[in-house]
């Protein structure tokens, strides 16, 4: 996994765990939390494949531009891998 | 016809709002009987945590309006229960409808040796 | 039945009044609990007494656990390195029954601020800190916490500088959050108890600053 990562721009409906102000931003792995249950699979009650996890920080820069109180401020959520696109 | 950008009602982050209104309360018997029903059958495979937000977050932006955090919770659990087939619909009708005749109030509405 | 005392004490052990709920109109979604209850119970999937005794352990979960964890924190170096190294293992090892949540502690530092929220729900350390307050599950902290952390802040009373970095933790997945305050100043000699109640609910969210002596 590359250090620098952008989150996947879809927007499909049902059950994921991703927020939409992170789609399509770019990030830094703050850390590896290992393999997690996939969320989409767990909500509808099928057996969920397992995934692997991350910390990824932005700045708030990024995630809201000049809207930003303060550009170098970081906002980290945890997002699974299959979210995830090498930079 | 409006169209959308896909986010769900529930995907809040960033969005514009008023401020945060800090009143709190401490949670009533039935709130905490929600919660603990909802921890022991999540417990017991019943259920998955995502199983809950994704009934909740089907049930639509009026219920968050509407309903109080604990009435959305045991809507999201019933809707799971029904799911996994721990009882049928109308098994769950006759019993509301039996115990809105044992009286007209939360404490009243118990079973005789409960209450 | 084991709560009953529950009903008539008039206000919790934190202080609040519990909601009246037992002298309001029965309503549908208390008959559905009631309901939901008996047929899990009836059918064998639960008994009475787990759920009182859920209860019970729910209701014996509060900040005063972090609030321990913390000053434990600011008193043993050891600890703290292993606090911020696995938050689940250290407060485990304190005694504290947190079941099976992932916990990360975040320290805040002379230039770091850190400060809590779940953007698509309302995640909280609940296994720890007990249950959230209600303007943690609110609209407008879930909404504004992300996008103007600060402005969030100055409504709790709390106003930092610019050359102090928020860093605001989204809780989307299986991590739950603990803000590791800072000590604060003027504490020392203090003893561990003494300084746990420094520690408030809110500086363990982040959304506020311990108390000072």
């Amino acid at each position: 996994m590359p250090e620098r990562v952008r989150v996947k721009t879809i927007m499909p409906p049902g059950h994921v765990r991703i927020p939409a102000y992170l789609r399509g931003k770019t990030g830094v792995i703050e850390r590896a939390l290992g393999p997690f249950p996939n969320p989409e699979q767990l909500a509808y009650g099928l057996p969920a494949a397992s995934q692997p996890l991350y910390r990824v920080r932005f700045t708030m820069d990024e995630l809201w531009g000049t809207a930003a109180e303060h550009p170098n401020d970081t906002l980290d959520a945890e997002i699974y891998g299959h979210w995830l696109e090498k930079v | 016809m409006m169209d959308t950008d896909g986010r769900r009602w529930h995907d809040m982050g960033g969005q514009d709002a008023g401020p945060v209104c800090a009143d709190d309360h401490d949670f009533a018997l039935w709130e905490k009987r929600v919660d603990a029903l909802m921890v022991l059958c999540g417990a017991k495979g019943f259920f998955t945590v995502d199983g809950l937000r994704r009934a909740l977050e089907d049930m639509g932006e009026d219920a968050f309006e509407t309903m109080s955090y604990y009435e959305r919770w045991i809507a999201a659990i019933n809707q799971n229960l029904l799911e996994y087939g721990a009882y049928t619909p109308s098994e769950l009708g006759e019993r509301m409808e039996q115990i809105a005749e044992r009286g007209p109030t939360y404490a009243a509405a118990q079973k005789a040796h409960d209450a | 039945m084991p709560h009953d005392h529950h009903d008539h004490s008039g206000l919790s052990p934190s202080g609040h009044p519990y909601r009246a709920d037992n002298d309001t109109p029965l309503s549908y979604w208390q008959r559905m609990e009631i309901a939901v209850r008996e047929l899990l119970i009836e059918k064998g999937h639960l008994d009475a007494a787990a759920v009182a005794a859920q209860i019970d352990a729910m209701d014996a979960r509060s900040p005063a656990n972090g609030a321990a964890v913390v000053a434990r924190a600011w008193t043993d170096p050891a600890f703290k390195a292993r606090l911020l190294d696995n938050a689940s293992q250290a407060c485990r090892d304190m005694g504290f029954d947190i079941g099976p949540l992932h916990l990360i502690a975040v320290e805040n530092t002379p230039d770091t601020h850190n400060m809590i929220v779940c953007t698509l729900c309302s995640c909280y350390p609940r296994n720890l800190l007990g249950l959230p307050p209600d303007w943690y599950k609110t609209r407008e902290y879930r909404a504004r916490a992300v996008r103007e952390p600060r402005a969030v802040l100055r409504e709790f009373g709390v106003d930092l500088p610019d050359s102090t970095t928020i860093r605001v933790h989204d809780s989307t997945a299986d991590m739950r959050y603990i803000v590791l305050s800072a000590r604060p100043a003027g504490t020392d000699g203090m003893t561990q108890d003494q300084l746990a109640a420094l520690v408030t609910r809110d500086s363990m969210i982040g959304t506020g600053l311990p108390r000072t002596p």
